[in-house]
């Protein structure tokens, strides 16, 4: 069972108007096949945290730290931290022009797992996840994201992150732009991938919808950049019903 | 300074002004002493490497400092004999538009006339190959590539070796006739190479044409087409890449005269080491009888290291009120840090990252081909050219 541990996290950007804070400590703890929902009202940092996470060179750590399994997370270099098994599927993925989705995925693998892997295995794998998340098979030959709608950029995220195999995945707002279908889709290929590999899963969202299809153990509120309440699934349907005005009234 | 012309001459009551660093308006002449030696302040000269070019502004006696390989395209009968400078259809569509071009077509008196015969589809793409055997030896050439009526083909150019060769390329793309003209610029690092093709396509004839360099020192190809025919189709397209004191540039023309005609421009280059130089001047006309016109035209550099210039320039012209649609666009800039992170946060390391980005980012113009072994070949030269520039510091991030 692996642990990824967050401790009093203060994190920074630099803007023209100066520096700003984001992140005023954060603590928070998963562990494997443990789903974690970070839900708040825009602007609370919940991205932050997702890029801090992965090691985007905008956002600057002030203080605190991110260990996996008590090795220095914040020491390790965006690619490291990959290999080390962390996965960030993005709101908003970048498209790479003349880069094909095929080859991109198994220089990606090669990476990840240390070596090439077998050639009829991969594309047996590649074709039947790609099925699961009912992706048309001509898929592999397009450019990464060019062209890509709104839900085929998800999937595409949600099919790397069953492919590259991480021990926990950072979901930032996957859910945003997806009609009730391709939610659907999505969401399950997160809960088959958390069954079979144990994934721990941290699922940043604004809203409480896809919780009906992806059920949280824990769920932590994030305002101004803190975590200001947390609880079990029962939060989540309580956000439903009231929103974020409590928190953000207290706040002001 | 940028032209750009884009009011509908129908708006304008008397004639349309043309400012006079306009293209079409450049002086031609067959003799060289009606140009005068370039200083380096002429509008078609002043991005250029003028000193190092400088051999090929002499008018002299030139000897055959270039080998032809062209038994190949002889055994397939492609070949016609062409004697002396009024052998048609030499000059039917050529006129030198600067002092090189002048100088190569006086000095040289028979052309190399490669003829794609007519209603004929040839599978196998035309390879000449161009050899140079000394950066000693001042050569001077012309070419003449005609597709009958009707034909189809694929005529590469490849140019190696070292040498001061200037070279005239006439393209006749007649009627119904669909061509695809290569040029790959892959020679030594002492060569000086300066070449202007000029092309004409008919009535529902297609031209694709590419310029590919690679290698060389100072290498200036100036290609320009001309739609005259009713619906003739063409498309420029360029892919360079230059390393440390290399001098890589195009001034490309293209323009609609006939009617609903089609043209697209787009040209890719990748820049690295100190002193590496890339120019690119793109010229559209869209002719006051060319109604219906499509066209497009872009620049994209992508600049690997610090100490690396690109110098961009996008004209548009449109005398014509009545056309489909005319765009242009021009972008330099270093490695987009959001793709890197995106490859990295996938566990590819940045070398490799930065590797694929670029790789992706020519390929955009080798996928244009549709020759696989060309295609194929093209690919590994810029893997090539990346290990050659492994080394190097990368460039300096924006805004991190």
């Amino acid at each position: 069972m692996s642990v990824l541990d967050i401790k009093d996290l203060q994190v920074s950007i630099e803007t023209d108007q100066g520096k700003k804070e984001i992140l005023r400590g954060v603590d928070l703890t998963i562990n494997s096949d443990e789903i974690h929902a970070i839900m708040g009202p825009n602007g609370s940092g919940k991205s932050t945290l997702a890029y801090t996470i992965a090691g985007h060179p905008r956002y600057i750590v002030d203080d605190g730290s991110i260990t996996l399994d008590g090795e220095d997370v914040l020491a390790m270099s965006v690619d490291e931290r990959a290999r080390a098994g962390l996965f960030l599927a993005m709101q908003y993925p970048v498209e790479i022009p003349g880069v094909t989705v095929s080859n991109f995925l198994r220089t990606a693998k090669t990476a990840v797992s240390g070596e090439a892997p077998r050639v009829r295995e991969w594309i047996g794998s590649v074709r039947g996840a790609m099925e699961k998340l009912r992706m048309d098979s001509s898929f592999g030959e397009r450019n990464v994201n060019e062209g890509f709608s709104g839900g085929e950029k998800k999937r595409h995220e949600i099919l790397q992150m069953e492919l590259l195999r991480p021990v926990f995945a950072v979901l930032d707002e996957t859910d945003s732009g997806l009609d009730v279908d391709a939610l659907r889709v999505v969401s399950e290929g997160v809960n088959r991938i958390k069954s079979e590999t144990g994934l721990g899963v941290l699922l940043i969202t604004h809203y409480t919808r896809i919780l009906r299809y992806i059920e949280p153990d824990r769920v932590h509120v994030f305002v101004n950049g803190r975590v200001a309440e947390q609880g079990g699934p029962e939060l989540a349907h309580r956000l439903e019903e009231e929103g974020y005005d409590r928190y953000l009234k207290a706040g002001v | 300074m940028t032209a750009t012309d884009t009011t509908p001459a129908h708006l304008v009551d008397a004639e349309p002004f043309v400012p006079i660093q306009t293209r079409s308006e450049r002086p031609t002449s067959y003799d060289p002493a009606d140009f005068g030696t370039p200083t380096g302040r002429e509008v078609n000269w002043k991005l250029s490497d003028v000193k190092r070019l400088a051999p090929l502004f002499v008018d002299e006696e030139t000897e055959a400092g270039i080998e032809l390989g062209i038994d190949a395209l002889a055994e397939r009968g492609l070949l016609v004999e062409s004697t002396g400078h009024d052998a048609a259809p030499r000059g039917e569509v050529f006129v030198p538009e600067d002092v090189v071009s002048a100088i190569a077509w006086k000095r040289c008196e028979d052309a190399l006339h490669i003829r794609l015969p007519e209603g004929q589809v040839q599978d196998e793409p035309a390879i000449v190959r161009l050899t140079g055997t000394g950066a000693d030896r001042h050569a001077n050439g012309h070419i003449v590539v005609e597709a009958m009526p009707g034909s189809v083909g694929t005529v590469v150019l490849h140019h190696s070796g070292s040498a001061q060769y200037a070279q005239n390329l006439e393209i006749i793309v007649r009627d119904g006739a669909r061509l695809t003209l290569i040029s790959v610029q892959d020679w030594q690092d002492d060569t000086v190479h300066a070449a202007a093709h000029q092309a004409v396509v008919g009535e529902g004839a297609y031209l694709k044409h590419m310029v590919v360099s690679f290698g060389g020192g100072v290498v200036r190809v100036n290609p320009s087409m001309r739609l005259a025919g009713h619906r003739a189709e063409g498309e420029m397209f360029g892919l360079s890449f230059a390393d440390s004191g290399q001098h890589i540039e195009s001034q490309v023309f293209m323009f609609h005269e006939g009617v609903e005609t089609r043209g697209d421009v787009l040209y890719k280059g990748a820049l690295q080491g100190t002193g590496a130089r890339s120019v690119w001047i793109g010229d559209v006309l869209i002719g006051n009888a060319a109604t219906g016109t499509d066209s497009y035209e872009k620049n994209q550099n992508l600049v690997l290291t610090d100490g690396a210039r690109a110098d961009s320039i996008p004209n548009l012209e449109i005398q014509t009120g009545d056309i489909a649609g005319a765009g242009h666009a021009s972008a330099t800039g270093r490695f987009d840090d959001e793709q890197l992170f995106y490859l990295q946060s996938r566990g590819i390391e940045e070398e490799e990252a930065r590797r694929l980005v670029v790789i992706g980012f020519l390929m955009e113009i080798v996928q244009k081909i549709g020759v696989p072994e060309i295609e194929a070949r093209l690919a590994d030269a810029i893997e090539e050219e990346l290990r050659r520039g492994a080394g190097l510091a990368p460039a300096s991030k924006a805004g991190a």
